[in-house]
């Protein structure tokens, strides 16, 4: 479509889908990523031979490679390596986006959610049914049927647990197809400041 | 009698000319492949140390030369069990002076061709993951599997045939070369002395060796096709690709023989045994090929381009119009059509045509290798802007150490060992001057004699 026909723009932001039928853990040589109970997907990078066949086989091209030394700042150096943190990170290994399981054991939410000044970004148990942004409360099979929600690709059959939900607040924000755009002076800046879960 | 023991000692005194005469020409050409070598040495420590961000490769193209170079070796790998498997299960008597080159081959660009995947790794500190952690269910490690396999069975298929000529080394060489060639020859030639049991196991040895062999090669070359097939991607979902990797495989293991054999005939004097028929022969067979890897690319062309589903006009539109277009018309028009032509034009049908004809193949099927990798992984999965890759000099530096590797190991090989099999080429003759009483090409063939008459 030609860029000046496009009326209106917004932003989805593309995650790793943590699909129930992982293309990715299914194609891995040596079980370096895998799916958790839990219903994430996650990576060892100490097992990971880097050979990539998983970044040719996610149909979300949501994997991303340590080609050279990642940059890693000086805290993260302190951090003791686990799958679920990714941190400090290896070279020569696969990353991505994970849904930060270590937090949800710390019991908040992932950086993600907590960072959305909209409150876009809902994160839940799709088994208990329950979902948050930091604010609402919602229950998710209620909210997705009422959103219209759909999932990326879900013809392909990789079942994933990323949820978008169509129509909202398209009007807001910047012009994503304008490559001079200006700051925008944010709305809701405001409301961010006396947000729960912005300052942790 | 007296003229076929002429001829003997003739064919011997040709499998063993390289062995006694070294010049200088020899060691000029293994000073330059070593200079290109520790050349390629130089850029993979650079690759190790700082990662393989020295590469093209990035996010959204992830896999580039290297992978193509790994499919290219591993094709050309199956020269040696098209010639001398499928054509000795099909008797034909013209393959015995080919068949130890094409053996030759096969275990050389095994070898080269497992090592770029070694190379394409992250970790390759971690190969032995593979062993330790390795699952059933991944491309990755069938692969593994198939190319160890393969690689076992043709170092078999390649010794065994080789233990009479290497009891003919001993027997000849022996007290008169260094000594480690005797040791060498004397351990490998395992007491072979040519008795009629010895014979007998030797010959139902080969019986085995050549039918198990062709299994195996198919499979290494369906189940590295399957590492792209079994992926999500729009150029790659198809069920056709085993096949048409095979076909590629062979048909680019046929042209490479035919460039090694001129090089050999040329470098130590084989004319009498490398005759314009083997080439006619060989460069027939590459026509075949060719024509089935037409087919091959018009059933894949036609069943994604009818529907154009999405990602196929894209894809279709950097390969013909596009990106990639003056190179992938250059494998099409040469790499296939042109074989075809050399082969159907009664002026070119002979060996500097087919050489020609064998030198577009191996070029264009390398291009063709690179275009299946990258222009796979270019077809945008998500609605983003395309992104591109260029390979880096590290994996140009790679590429031409790998090729040197490869004639390397062939130059080093033709040294030590007997490059042609003597013992099959002598009783093959005897079998014409027996059958015959002169010397005629023998009618085991009777659609290519014809056609070459």
């Amino acid at each position: 479509m030609p860029k000046e026909e496009i009326l209106r723009s917004f932003y989805v932001p593309k995650l790793c889908n943590l699909c129930e039928h992982s293309p990715c853990s299914q194609v891995c040589p040596v079980g370096a990523t895998f799916s958790t109970p839990e219903g994430t997907v996650l990576i060892d990078q100490e097992r990971c031979i880097g050979c990539r066949i998983c970044m040719a086989a996610c149909p979300y091209d949501r994997r991303f490679f340590n080609w050279g030394n990642a940059p890693i700042p000086p805290e993260a150096l302190l951090a003791d390596y686990s799958a679920e943190h990714q941190i400090p990170a290896k070279k020569g290994t696969v990353m991505k986006c994970d849904f930060c399981p270590d937090m949800a054991r710390a019991g908040t939410l992932p950086y993600c959610a907590q960072g959305c000044p909209n409150g876009a970004i809902y994160y839940g148990d799709l088994e208990e049914d329950i979902a948050t942004n930091g604010t609402a409360l919602v229950s998710v099979s209620r909210f997705l049927s009422e959103n219209d929600a759909y999932r990326l690709k879900d013809d392909l059959g990789t079942k994933p647990r990323v949820f978008y939900i169509p129509g909202h607040g398209e009007a807001v924000g910047r012009d994503a197809f304008t490559p001079d755009r200006q700051p925008t002076e944010w709305p809701w800046m405001e409301r961010a400041e006396g947000a729960a879960t912005w300052k942790r | 009698m007296e003229a076929l023991n002429d001829w003997e000692r003739r064919l011997e005194e040709t499998a063993l000319a390289p062995i006694r005469r070294t010049g200088p020409r020899f060691w000029a050409v293994v000073a330059f492949l070593l200079a290109v070598i520790g050349w390629g040495a130089y850029a993979y420590s650079v690759q190790l140390r700082d990662g393989l961000v020295v590469t093209g490769m990035r996010d959204r193209i992830s896999w580039g030369l290297y992978i193509a170079t790994f499919v290219f070796f591993i094709g050309i790998s199956h020269a040696g069990t098209l010639i001398s498997a499928i054509l000795r299960v099909s008797q034909a008597r013209w393959r015995t002076p080919v068949t130890r080159m094409a053996e030759f081959v096969t275990v050389v660009a095994l070898v080269c061709g497992a090592s770029y995947v070694i190379i394409d790794l992250g970790r390759p500190d971690r190969l032995l993951h593979v062993v330790a952690y390795g699952r059933w269910q991944s491309p990755i490690v069938w692969d593994v599997l198939a190319i160890t396999t393969y690689l076992t069975g043709s170092i078999t298929y390649l010794f065994v045939p080789m233990i009479p000529d290497l009891a003919l080394f001993r027997d000849r060489l022996g007290g008169r070369t260094s000594r480690w060639r005797g040791w060498l020859y004397r351990t490998l030639a395992i007491g072979w002395n040519g008795n009629a049991a010895q014979r007998r196991s030797l010959a139902s040895a080969i019986g085995v060796l050549m039918i198990l062999i062709i299994p195996i090669a198919v499979s290494v070359h369906t189940v590295v096709s399957w590492i792209f097939a079994m992926t999500m991607r729009v150029p790659w979902d198809s069920a056709l690709f085993g096949a048409f990797f095979v076909a590629g495989a062979i048909f680019s293991g046929i042209a490479i023989l035919i460039v090694v054999m001129a090089i050999l005939r040329r470098a130590y004097h084989l004319e009498e045994y490398l005759t314009e028929k083997h080439f006619v022969y060989l460069g027939l067979l590459l026509a075949t090929f060719a024509a089935i890897m037409i087919y091959a690319n018009i059933s894949e062309f036609m069943t994604h381009g009818y529907k154009l589903r999405e990602g196929v006009e894209f894809h279709f539109r950097q390969l013909f119009l596009a990106e990639f277009a003056p190179l992938f018309w250059f494998y099409l028009l040469g790499g296939l059509i042109a074989p075809i032509v050399i082969a159907l034009l009664p002026a070119t049908r002979n060996v500097r045509g087919f050489v020609a004809a064998a030198a577009l193949v191996t070029v264009a099927m390398w291009i063709e290798r690179y275009f299946i990798v990258v222009t796979g992984l270019r077809v945008p999965l998500m609605p983003y802007e395309p992104a591109s890759y260029a390979p880096t000099w590290v994996e140009w530096s790679l590429l031409a150490a790998g090729l040197a590797l490869f004639a390397l190991l062939i130059t080093v090989f033709t040294k030590v060992f007997p490059i042609i099999a003597v013992w099959e080429v002598a009783e093959d003759h005897e079998a014409t001057v027996a059958g015959s009483g002169t010397v005629q090409p023998a009618p085991e063939t009777p659609k290519l004699a014809g056609e070459v008459g």
